[in-house]
């Protein structure tokens, strides 16, 4: 065994621990992302349904995680009959 | 009114049960009645870590679903009157366990005993969630290894999502158990080290336990390491554990085993 055969072979525990913390802050934001979109999906849909009459699909939410910045998708299909100041159907789009 | 433990770890094989009979014959040596429960039904194997395998008549599906009593169905161990087993089923299948079931026999130890230590199986599913149900304060066991420490994030994420205690919007109270642990490597950079264990998983410590040959040992002789040689590396570690559960501040420091100087060297040289 060389000199950096040797070196090489002892320090594979900060490679251990690098890569724990890369897939962990993945996991963890995949596991919880879930809940917090549900809880999106239930509150936006409340607070537009205190003014429009909407379905429960009529809102779908959507979020892309990018390697420098992550975009929340929020979808609203709007009704043509909901309310008379809406005139036509239309989507409103945010993005966060 | 005693504590609801649960030793859990979401992989196998890191040293739950082995930790389970040795944190309870630990806390019962020092005078609290404790029980331990194994919850690995078809795959029980604290009964024969506590060196108890013949002595098993009624288990905890016999108790879950009211065919024994408690109180005929707990084996009191032969060398510490305050400890006791209760194992699990090794026949039936562990569809047989019931929450409303489990809760009830949980209710019951907690009324008798100071401490109900619940010895979770491997996994995430059923099993595991039946363990953790009514845990007051959990031991995560974690071995220095990327897939231990995998696991024992996921399980980290149930205690705090699928306990009764996360239910009505408490904690539980986490203990991280480092068990495995060869010092010499982790100096030399082959094995995890503990700060980077405890950096990523970020609770507690409550103790190290020192890789050691006298773990298989006491588990031949049907005898918790702390029983079987309590002046040993990890017997020393486990007690130190106890006495942190049991509220004490105690230093956490990696017992060695005393070896003289040639046996040190020999030991780093094929460590």
């Amino acid at each position: 065994m060389n000199l950096m055969g040797f070196f090489r072979k002892s320090s594979s525990a900060p490679v251990a621990r690098d890569r724990l913390q890369v897939l962990l802050a993945h996991e963890r934001s995949v596991i919880g992302k879930n809940d917090l979109l549900a809880t999106l999906q239930e509150e936006i849909l409340a607070v537009i349904a205190k003014h429009i009459t909407v379905e429960r699909d009529a809102v779908q939410i959507k979020m892309d995680r990018g390697a420098s910045v992550s975009t929340l998708e929020i979808d609203v299909e709007v009704p043509f009959d909901a309310k008379k100041a809406i005139p036509r159907p239309s989507s409103v789009s945010a993005s966060v | 009114m005693g504590k609801v433990l649960v030793v859990t770890s979401g992989k196998g094989g890191v040293g739950k049960t082995t930790s389970t009979a040795a944190l309870g014959a630990a806390l019962a040596r020092s005078g609290e009645n404790v029980v331990v429960i194994d919850f690995d039904v078809g795959l029980r194997n604290l009964d024969l870590v506590m060196g108890a395998e013949r002595r098993v008549v009624f288990d905890l599906i016999n108790v879950v679903q009211g065919d024994a009593k408690l109180a005929q169905a707990l084996i009191r161990d032969k060398r510490i009157d305050t400890l006791s087993l209760l194992p699990a089923s090794q026949t039936r299948d562990k569809d047989a366990l019931t929450e409303e079931g489990v809760d009830r026999v949980i209710a019951e130890a907690r009324e008798k005993f100071d401490w109900v230590i619940c010895d979770s199986p491997a996994g995430i599913e059923r099993g595991a969630l039946l363990a953790m149900r009514n845990a007051d304060i959990a031991v995560v066991v974690t071995n220095p290894e990327v897939s231990s420490v995998r696991d024992s994030d996921r399980i980290i994420g149930m205690l705090d999502s699928k306990t009764l205690r996360a239910e009505k919007g408490e904690k539980v109270e986490k203990h991280l158990l480092v068990t495995r642990y060869d010092p010499g490597r982790a100096t030399r950079n082959e094995m995890l080290k503990v700060e980077d264990v405890l950096e990523i998983l970020s609770i507690p410590l409550l103790g190290i336990i020192p890789e050691s040959e006298e773990v298989l040992r006491a588990s031949n002789m049907g005898s918790p390491v702390t029983l079987n040689n309590p002046d040993s590396a990890p017997a020393r570690a486990y007690f130190d554990a106890a006495r942190r559960l049991r509220g004490e501040t105690v230093d956490v420091v990696v017992p060695l085993d005393r070896k003289g100087f040639i046996g040190r060297l020999f030991g780093r040289r094929v460590a």
